[in-house]
């Protein structure tokens, strides 16, 4: 047989492999067809998504569950367009994503050509950085670049759109570089004057508080923090998207703060002294209105990206640099100044913090005879599988109970969408997350509104043998748009119920090749629980009927402050 | 507030398009743009005056732009700043007299005539160009139109403060 020639198709193939991929979520069309066919003889296994959005929402499940970098494939025009909701989410949430798109020739870009879209103007928007590539020889810097920049300082999505024929154009692979970023040095070590400062301002703190963001998850910094936390004696706050990155039953967690945070991690950061943010950034949904947001506290602020710093509240010690690095030093520097048993005791502000605890804990009212609680639910999940799970959850009330009620332990147990607030993120999420650690139990707790956007993406998980499990609260609607229309418009409920029979969830999960099961008393949770975990070659989909009237608490309402907390209606 | 900015940015296709939709995705109005290559292969430099109450933030999400190398404040006192402006006076045969001897005083060209007008080219400081529209406003300006600022940084230590500024 002819020796084929080596086009841009194989020079972009064999740099993905040197960049150590090993899966692709995507779907081919005309475009990006060149570079379907060298996949074929590709270590690289490709999951076949059923939609775009689905495959970008994979490739960041994959990256959040695992740390490294989530690719994305498809082709031009409504391919590119379907993706753009992933790469919007990955920037918000800071998630590593590289986005591959086929063009039109080059010779055709600008014509409106079939299936031509602007994607890399589309995109400007939407990531980090973007290529067009205009010759194949560039491949290699280019995927290479592509690949740095989405995984280094502030991670997040980059594309690089291939037009046609320069997959198609003959070429040659060679070593790549990073020569041609040259505007592009992220500050890795904190500066040693402001770790100093830091420091003295944390020992002198009556009231300190950690207020811990994703970012210390994405920097792996996890066991730093924890020791820094014990060695200064101060107490952590975690972020939605910081969930996992400190363990919940640790004697100095306080859970999670902002709109439906918990009373005593929201109130601690109202009345702080010194609140230490790493890796976190101040966004609204945590402070409230700003200008009440911890008034008492002097900030510093740890960040791998300058502009977060000062963006909505000025730092009095403001730290750029790599949230692992920095807990480093800042406890190598604490260490060096006395011994970790003498930190302050801060009595008064632990026996505060205990009051608020006991005075304001989470609840609801699981009745044993009637409808099912969604955090009951979450409850029993967490004690049946002794939390050992990798969770994934859309948007809504659901959510808000998944983060409020699962006990998080580790990292990159817990996979949701923070910033953008995707509805449909569970299930594929769950799928990239679950396609990355076969070994672990992956659980979607999805809401039956976000269900209905991406549950499609099942059929992917059941043709490509990834077991994933999907509890849908079938709570009738939309719970938490209807929780806002109850509370703030006056009961007038608009649009945001969508019946509790159609669609027949465990029909419509047996039909797309997974187990369907359905549980509508409390009595029958453990049970039902227990035959999604039996089942570990097909995905399952429990159906979870729910109260339709329950409401997630505590909760700011929007533009409060922090300091009207609402334990329940009757607070508002 | 106006601030001058001097971006240095690679050579690339798309360069200004993401300066340019970073002012406008924050909300903030570009007064004045101008590009250009500077004496380094591959970099251009892209000089801005732009509208904001503080520049801190809007010069780290500058930098934040893959593409850009270096993001510079330019304050008016210690810096070099010029603008091109080719400017259509209205005159006739009586008038044409005083308007080329105003002109001269400015050190323009004068690069056409009609027998209805004449069109003047004009560089300098803001001010230099501001000036000489004032002298030629009453005789009638037609059409005017002005190149971007563009922007050094100042080396000398002279300082034109004593003598308020200057033309050059
Ligand atoms: C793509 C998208 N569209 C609309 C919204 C607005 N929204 C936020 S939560 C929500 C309801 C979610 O319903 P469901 O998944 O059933 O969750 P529940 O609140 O009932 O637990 C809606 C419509 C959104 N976040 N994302
Ligand atoms: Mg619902």
């Amino acid at each position: 047989m002819k020796k084929q020639t080596f086009t841009g198709s194989n020079s972009l193939l064999r740099s993905l492999e040197h960049e150590g991929v090993e899966m692709i979520f995507g779907i081919p069309g005309g475009a990006i067809l060149p570079a379907y066919d060298p996949l074929l003889d590709s270590p690289i296994r490709h999951i076949l998504a059923r939609h775009e959005q689905g495959a970008g929402h994979m490739a960041e499940g994959y990256a959040m569950a695992t740390g490294r970098v989530g690719v994305a494939m498809t082709t031009s025009g409504p391919g590119a367009t379907n993706l753009i909701t992933p790469l919007q989410n990955a920037k918000m949430d800071s998630t590593p994503l590289v986005a591959i798109t086929g063009q039109v020739g080059t010779a055709a870009i600008g014509s409106d050509a079939f299936q031509e879209a602007y994607t890399t103007g589309l995109a400007m928007h939407c990531t980090k950085h973007s290529y067009l590539v205009t010759d194949a020889g560039e491949l290699p810097n280019v995927i290479h670049e592509a690949f740095h920049l989405a995984s280094t300082g502030r991670p997040g999505p980059v594309l690089v759109d291939i037009p046609k024929d320069v997959l198609n154009q003959p070429t040659h692979w060679s070593e790549p570089s990073l020569a041609g970023l040259p505007g592009y040095k992220p500050t890795r070590e904190g500066h040693p004057k402001q770790i100093k400062a830091a420091i003295d301002l944390i020992e002198s703190a009556e009231r300190p508080v950690l207020y811990v963001g994703g970012g210390v998850i994405n920097a792996g910094a996890s066991t730093e923090l924890a020791e820094f936390a014990v060695a200064v004696n101060a107490p952590v706050v975690t972020t939605l998207m910081a969930r996992g990155a400190f363990p919940d039953d640790h004697p100095l967690a306080l859970g999670m703060s902002g709109m439906h945070g918990t009373y005593p991690a929201t109130t601690a950061i109202q009345k702080a002294d010194v609140l230490v943010s790493l890796g976190a950034r101040f966004d609204d949904r945590v402070t409230g209105k700003v200008d009440a947001f911890a008034p008492h506290a002097k900030v510093i602020h740890v960040d791998v990206d300058p502009a977060e710093i000062g963006k909505v509240r000025q730092a009095e010690v403001p730290i750029v640099g790599d949230a692992r690095l920095i807990l480093r030093a800042l406890l190598d520097r604490v260490l060096s100044l006395r011994d970790a048993a003498d930190a302050p005791r801060r009595q008064e502000w632990f026996d505060q913090l205990d009051s608020w605890r006991k005075s304001h804990p989470l609840s609801y009212d699981q009745d044993p005879d009637g409808p099912i609680k969604t955090q009951h639910f979450i409850e029993r999940l967490h004690a049946l599988t002794n939390g050992e799970a990798v969770v994934t959850a859309g948007v809504g009330q659901h959510q808000m109970w998944a983060s409020q009620f699962w006990r998080f332990s580790r990292p990159r147990s817990w996979i949701n969408s923070g910033g953008l607030g995707t509805m449909g993120f569970a299930v594929p999420a769950a799928i990239g997350a679950k396609a990355a650690r076969p070994d672990d139990l992956v659980y979607a707790l999805d809401g039956d509104g976000c269900f209905q956007m991406t549950f499609q993406e099942l059929i992917t998980a059941a043709t490509e043998g990834i077991p994933v499990k999907v509890a849908v609260f079938n709570n009738g609607g939309y719970g938490m748009v209807k929780q806002w229309q109850s509370l703030f418009y006056q009961g007038r409920i608009s649009a945001t119920s969508l019946g509790t029979t159609i669609p027949d969830y465990p029909n419509l999960a047996e039909a797309m090749g997974c187990v369907g099961l359905r549980v509508t008393h409390a009595d029958q949770i453990d049970v039902t629980i227990e035959k999604s975990l039996s089942v570990n070659d097909r995905p399952v989909v429990v159906e979870v009927v729910t109260d339709p009237d329950e409401m997630c608490f505590p909760m700011i309402p929007a533009g409060g402050s922090n300091d009207d907390i609402a334990m329940g209606p009757e607070d508002l | 507030m106006q601030h001058t900015l001097s971006v240095t940015v690679e050579d690339k296709p798309g360069v200004l398009a993401r300066v340019s939709a970073m002012f406008s995705n924050r909300g903030f109005n570009i007064h004045s743009l101008a590009v250009g290559p500077t004496n380094v292969e591959g970099r251009s430099r892209i000089t801005l005056v732009v509208d904001a109450p503080e520049l801190e933030q809007l010069k780290k999400q500058l930098h934040k732009l893959v593409n850009v190398i270096k993001v510079q404040e330019l304050e008016p006192s210690e810096t070099l700043e010029a603008e091109v402006m080719l400017v259509r006076v209205s005159c006739d045969p009586h008038s044409r007299g005083e308007v080329a001897d105003t002109a001269a005083l400015f050190a323009t060209r004068m690069i056409d005539l009609s027998p209805k007008s004449m069109t003047f080219e004009i560089s300098g400081t803001p001010e230099h160009l501001a000036s000489f529209l004032e002298h030629v406003r009453p005789y009638g300006i037609i059409e005017l139109v002005k190149s971007g600022r563009v922007a050094l940084k100042k080396q000398s230590d002279v300082s034109t403060s004593l003598i308020g500024g200057g033309t050059r």
